[in-house]
Order: structure tokens, then C-alpha cells, then sequence
């Protein structure tokens, strides 16, 4: 017995090696002219070949080794850890998985504050502490939830109601501009344009809703995607009013309940007496964004289970069977459509109050793209799977900015942030072969009879839920 | 035919997928209380007649009419809203929901308000949907999709039930469950059932009365037992294939 296995080992260990090599030479045919050279223009404006040896080598050595390790350890690990799978019974991890959304929201809850102290324990003052946390507030915390708040609100379009939306940015340029002319026009403020950011997207919504109400699939993501382009190109060209591609700047800020943000005496520091910072507006801004994306959640799970919210999802299922049970599909696929917008269109006002500025720049096709690449690897439905992917992947592409130690391997020139559509891409492959449904790609039940504890494993494992 | 007044007729109905005839001239009726079969191979039309009545596709010519309405133009939705109920073609149940969500589907006309009630119901018609009441509609074996189909109609508290081959690829054994609980329901209820069926014998044992559909024309109509009587009906649908 002993024998056997040990044999067995050898082999995959040969089998590894081999397959390794193999790997090696095939990056090695693939990247000597893909990466080993590379033009440039000198400084008379003559092309030169460079070479480049040493980054092919990495690429082969990656290559090789990398699959040498999957066939040696990662496979056979992957098949064991299987084995193992079916027979523990999977009772052991739901306690986590269930306080996982409470752990999660108070650590949300108290984020801002948690890097202050670290912050200032790290500084050994209190106002380097603050200073500090800018950065982690601003670039991790703020950016990360605009795009939980617009994956939540894609999440209805697309994982609920399965209406394959590639333009979804419009939605966000709409909420985004409104706010900026009529703030900028009219000084209204920020709370109540917020409400009407809102409705105008949702009502841009219905207006893209009505005429793909008959396609579906690619068709509708086709149309979907040129609506959106049509939002860009209309932000850019109608310069009178929008300023085209110069955008419109000195857009006015959030206050709190009138209270603005500003260094004078009036300001929300001085009324407070504490000392100057610009911290305090971006810690507002945390809890504003953090406020509206928990009200996307929560406006989800109470449609979910509501006839509208479970209409969508049986139209997501069989829309013919929806018909036939007496579903008016249009107005389904239209309240899909504007609830989603909505969201955006309040994720777009926030937008604007943040950055001060808006340009037609910021609502490109990529960004609706990557929105989508969110919803569907969170799996598609699952509030809490799109957080964790928003997080893994914007604060993955945040984290990249920081890396200044690639530079010293890869040369000064070398920018990391330009990477991070690879990062994308490869989470994707990785999360797709190893979840084909996303992180958390079951879907919960919104009805029960009795208990959740009445989903038994021994059903479920039929068939292929 | 009868004149008295028939709960759902069909007239003289024409129905094209593109430039291509489907249905020519097809006349049927259901009276109330009555199980109507109507038979015939593959490709002859059946399912056609089966989605015409719901508007999907819509009926060129001729006119359909329930309970003394037309429906012939009216949206699928509101025709369903008429109490007309439908187990189609491939049963089509929500995979990804369970049967209690896909029963609340079924119910979704009367906003779940006698959920309670009729749930019970089609548990007691078919006690096996009950033991899988959470379990995923794709995960249930093929007859049991067939139980859920019928009662998510069921939810709907129809008038008039349309059936699309509910013996298709079940075991007999299935299938006499299915064909007895449809019986009882027609019995106990009143339930007018309309049922599109390859299976020939076991429709025409079932129903009171039917129709033969040959490349879209109705060739034949009567009482089941003459249709079980006649020659050229055994010829074509019975011997050989009897289930």
C-alpha cells in the first residue's frame, strides 16, 4: 500500500516536470517576440530594438514553475481537500458565513475610526493620526463603497431581474450631472438634490428600459452598451450646457444639516472646536456613501421579498412562464430598470459632491465594465459576494498605487496601476474555474416553511441547484 | 356541437410562425366541467393551440373567446388574470427557487392571499411537493417538476387549467399519478381541463371528450369513447403505443 503511493507520488512528480517544461518552452516561443524585444523611439526619432532577456526570462520562469507547482501539489491538494469535502458535513463553517455580514458591517461602522487610532498609536500624535487616515478613508474606504453601492444597484438590473445591462454608467453620469448643473445653477443643495439626482436616473431608466423591452441577452447588452456611449458622447457634445470635455468644477459640497465643511468659523470644526483638518468632511463622506450603500442592501433584501422583487427574479428564471402565471412583464423589466438607475443616479450625485468635479472622462465604457465584472464575480444575487468582490478588486487596484517596491525589480518606469485591468482579468479566470458562480454564487431562498435549517444537504446534492 | 355556452371556444383560428402555417383553421371548445384531450404526433400543432389561447404566438385569424370574452388580441398577462392557467410545454418552473417560492409564484394573482389554503391543496394532491417545500425546482427529478408545474397552475385558483403533455418523459407509474390527481380535481372542483397529449390512450381514458390534430387541421373530434372506438384513431395513436 505504502509502496503504491509512494510510486503514484514519483509519477506525478515526473509527470510535473515534464508538463512544467513544456510550459516553459511554450511561453518561451510565445513571449521571445511578445516580450523579449521591444521598439522605441530615441531621441531622433529613430526606432531601436531593445531587448529585453531578462523580463522573458521571468515570464518563462513563471510559466514553468507555475505549472510544475499545479500538477505537483496544487491538483493532487485540490483532490484530496475534495475527498475530504464530502464527507465533513458543511454545518462547520455556517456559523461564520452567518455572522459574516454583522462582523462585516461593524467593522464598516467603525472603519474610519479604527484607522485613526492605528494611525495615531503608529505617529505618536493625534493629527498625524488624522492626516494619515485620509488616504485609507478616501482611496480605500470611500472608493470602495461608491463601487459596493453601484454593484448592489447593477445587482438588481443584472442578478435579480437577469437583464444584461453593459450601460450602466449612464445611470451614474446622469445622477453625477444633474447634481453638478443644478448645484452649480441653482445652489440647491445637496440633500435635496440627492432625492432628485435619484429619480431623474431612474426616469432616464425607463427611458432605456421601454425600447429593449422585446431583446434580451446579447441583444439587450448590445443596446445597453450603445445607451451608454450615447450619455458620453451627448456629455461631451452639448458643451453649452455641459461644458463638454472641460467638465464642470467647483461643484458645492455635502454639508451636515447646514453645517458645511469649510476652515472658517462657521465650519464644522470650529463649531466643534477641534482642531483644523480636511479629515472631518472625508469621514462624512464615509458615513454619507456607507449610509446610501446599506440602503441599496437594504431596499434589495425587502423588494426580494416582495411580488415585484420576486417577479424579477422569476423573470430572470423563465419569462414566458412569468407571462403565463399573469406577470406583466414590461412593467417588471421597467422597475427593474429604474430601481437600478436609481441607485446609480444617487452613487453619481455622491460622485460629484466628492470629487468637487465631473467630466465625461469619469463615465466611460471600462467603468460600466467593471461595475459588471464586480456583480458577477460576487455571483450574481448575493449582496454579500459583490462587497467582498468590490473590496477584493477596487481595494486590490487602490493596494497596486502603494507597490513602490515593484519599481526597484521592474525598472523606475514601471507603473503599477496600469496593471490593474490584469488583475481583473485574472481574477476573473481564477474565480470563474474555481466558482463558476461567483464568490458566493447560491442563491438564499427568500421564503421558508419552517426554518433555514430545512435546506437539508441531502436534497440539494441531486442535482446542481 | 352543443350551444350552450362554452367556457373557453376556439374559432376558426389561423396561427403563422413567420410565413409558416401552423394552425389552420382549428376549431375547439371546452364546456364547463369537462376534460378536453386533444391529441396528435409531434409537430402537429398541439402546442401551438396550447400558446395561441395565451397570446404567445397571437392568433393571425379566427377568434378565441373565454367565459363569453374575446382574448384573441389581449397580453398574455391579462389573459392569465382571466383565471386561465397554464402547465406548458417543459413544464418551465424557476429552477433556481424553491418549490414554495415557485407555488408563490403561482399565487402571485391574489398577492399570496390564499396561499395558506391552496397550497395545502395541491400538497394534498401531490404529498411529494410537500416533502421537497424548500428544496430548488432544478433539483427536483423530472415527475416532480411535472407535480410542481401542475400546481403552480393550480395556485393560480383557475377557471380553466391547459395541460401540455404532462406525461412527457415521466414513468408510467407517474404518469397514472399525475392522470389520477387530474381526474380528482375534475371531480372534486369542477375544474375545466384542457390537455394537450402524445400519450393518446391514457388522454382519451382521461377525458370526456377530444380532438385529433393532424399537421395543424383538426381531422377528427367526439366523445372519448368513440375516439377509443374508431379504427383509423387506433390505427394511428393507440396500437403499438400503448402506455
Amino acid at each position: 500500500m505504502a509502496d503504491t503511493q509512494k510510486t503514484g507520488r514519483e509519477s506525478v512528480f515526473a509527470k510535473a516536470v515534464k508538463e512544467g517544461l513544456l510550459a516553459a518552452a511554450l511561453a518561451l516561443g510565445l513571449f521571445s517576440l511578445i516580450v523579449g524585444f521591444r521598439t522605441d523611439q530615441n531621441i531622433r526619432n529613430e526606432l531601436v530594438l531593445n531587448q529585453r532577456w531578462g523580463l522573458l526570462a521571468i515570464f518563462v520562469l513563471v510559466a514553468g514553475v507555475g505549472r510544475f507547482l499545479l500538477t505537483a501539489y496544487i491538483t493532487p491538494w485540490n483532490v484530496a481537500r475534495n475527498k475530504n469535502k464530502r464527507a465533513a458535513v458543511e454545518r462547520e463553517q455556517s456559523t461564520f458565513r452567518k455572522s459574516f455580514p454583522k462582523i462585516g458591517l461593524g467593522l464598516l461602522l467603525t472603519y474610519p475610526f479604527l484607522v485613526i487610532l492605528i494611525l495615531t498609536a503608529y505617529n505618536g500624535s493625534i493629527m498625524g493620526g488624522l492626516q494619515g487616515s485620509l488616504k485609507y478613508v478616501d482611496n480605500f474606504g470611500i472608493q470602495i463603497l461608491i463601487y459596493v453601492m453601484l454593484a448592489w444597484g447593477l445587482n438588481i438590473v443584472v442578478g435579480l431581474a437577469g437583464l444584461l445591462d453593459l450601460g450602466y454608467v449612464a445611470f451614474y453620469a446622469v445622477g453625477a450631472y444633474s447634481y453638478a448643473l443644478l448645484s452649480t445653477h441653482f445652489g440647491l443643495s445637496f440633500w435635496l438634490l440627492l432625492p432628485m439626482a435619484g429619480i431623474f436616473a431612474a426616469l432616464w431608466g425607463i427611458m432605456l428600459g421601454f425600447p429593449v423591452l422585446r431583446l434580451r441577452g446579447d441583444y439587450l447588452a448590445i443596446v445597453t452598451l450603445a445607451f451608454g456611449e450615447i450619455i458620453r458622447l451627448v456629455l461631451i457634445n452639448w458643451t453649452v450646457v455641459t461644458k463638454g470635455t472641460f467638465g464642470i468644477s467647483g461643484i458645492a459640497k455635502a454639508t451636515l444639516f447646514g453645517i458645511p465643511f469649510t476652515p472658517g468659523p462657521t465650519g464644522f470644526a470650529a463649531l466643534l472646536g477641534l482642531p483644523n483638518s480636511g479629515v472631518y468632511y472625508k469621514i462624512f463622506l464615509y458615513y454619507l456613501i456607507l449610509f446610501l450603500a446599506l440602503l441599496t442592501a437594504w431596499v434589495t433584501i425587502r423588494l426580494r421579498r416582495m411580488p415585484i422583487g420576486r417577479a424579477w427574479e422569476a423573470l430572470r428564471e423563465d419569462e414566458i412562464a412569468c407571462r403565463s402565471l399573469g406577470i406583466n412583464t414590461t412593467t417588471t423589466k421597467l422597475t427593474a430598470f429604474a430601481t437600478g438607475a436609481m441607485f446609480g443616479g444617487f452613487a453619481g450625485s455622491f460622485f460629484a459632491a466628492r470629487q468637487g468635479f465631473v467630466s465625461p472622462e469619469s463615465f466611460v465604457f471600462l467603468e460600466s465594465a467593471i461595475i459588471l465584472a464586480i456583480v458577477v464575480l460576487g455571483g450574481m444575487g448575493s449582496l454579500v459576494g459583490i462587497a467582498i468582490a468590490a473590496a477584493v478588486m477596487i481595494g486590490g487596484t487602490e493596494l497596486l498605487r502603494e507597490l513602490e517596491f515593484l519599481k526597484r525589480i521592474f525598472g523606475n518606469d514601471f507603473t503599477p496601476e496600469l496593471y490593474r485591468m490584469l488583475l481583473f482579468g485574472l481574477a476573473m479566470i481564477v474565480v470563474m474555474v474555481w466558482k463558476p458562480r461567483g464568490f458566493v454564487g447560491n442563491r438564499e431562498p427568500s421564503a421558508f416553511l419552517h426554518k433555514r435549517k430545512m435546506v437539508s444537504s441531502e436534497f440539494t446534492k441531486e442535482g446542481h441547484g | 356541437m352543443s350551444e350552450k355556452q362554452a367556457l373557453l371556444s376556439v374559432e376558426n383560428v389561423e396561427t403563422y410562425y413567420g410565413n409558416i402555417r401552423a394552425l389552420s383553421g382549428v376549431t375547439v371548445h371546452a364546456d364547463p366541467g369537462e376534460i378536453v384531450a386533444l391529441i396528435g404526433a409531434n409537430g402537429a400543432g398541439k402546442s401551438t393551440l396550447m400558446m395561441t389561447i395565451f397570446g404567445m404566438p397571437r392568433a393571425r385569424t379566427g377568434r378565441i373567446v373565454f367565459d363569453g370574452k374575446d382574448i384573441t388580441q389581449l397580453p398574455t398577462h391579462e389573459i392569465a388574470r382571466l383565471r386561465i392557467a397554464q402547465s406548458p410545454e417543459g413544464r418551465r418552473i424557476f429552477p433556481r427557487m424553491t418549490v414554495q417560492e415557485n407555488l408563490q409564484m403561482g399565487a402571485s394573482l391574489d398577492k399570496l392571499e390564499f396561499f395558506d389554503e391552496d397550497s395545502r391543496m395541491v400538497f394534498d394532491l401531490f404529498p411529494r411537493l410537500k416533502e421537497r417545500i424548500n428544496q430548488r425546482g432544478g433539483t427536483l427529478s423530472g415527475g416532480e417538476q411535472q407535480m410542481l408545474a401542475i400546481g403552480r397552475a393550480l395556485m393560480a385558483r383557475p377557471r380553466l387549467l391547459l395541460l401540455d403533455e404532462p406525461s412527457l418523459g415521466l414513468a408510467p407509474l407517474i404518469i397514472k399519478h399525475i392522470f389520477e390527481a387530474i381526474k380528482e380535481l375534475n371531480k372534486n372542483t369542477g375544474l375545466t381541463v384542457f390537455l394537450v397529449e402524445q400519450n393518446a390512450f391514457g388522454a382519451l381514458k382521461l377525458a370526456d371528450r377530444g380532438y385529433v390534430m393532424v399537421n395543424g387541421i383538426v381531422t377528427m373530434s367526439g366523445s372519448s369513447a368513440d375516439l377509443l372506438a374508431n379504427p383509423e384513431v387506433r390505427a394511428a395513436y393507440l396500437e403499438g403505443g400503448r402506455h
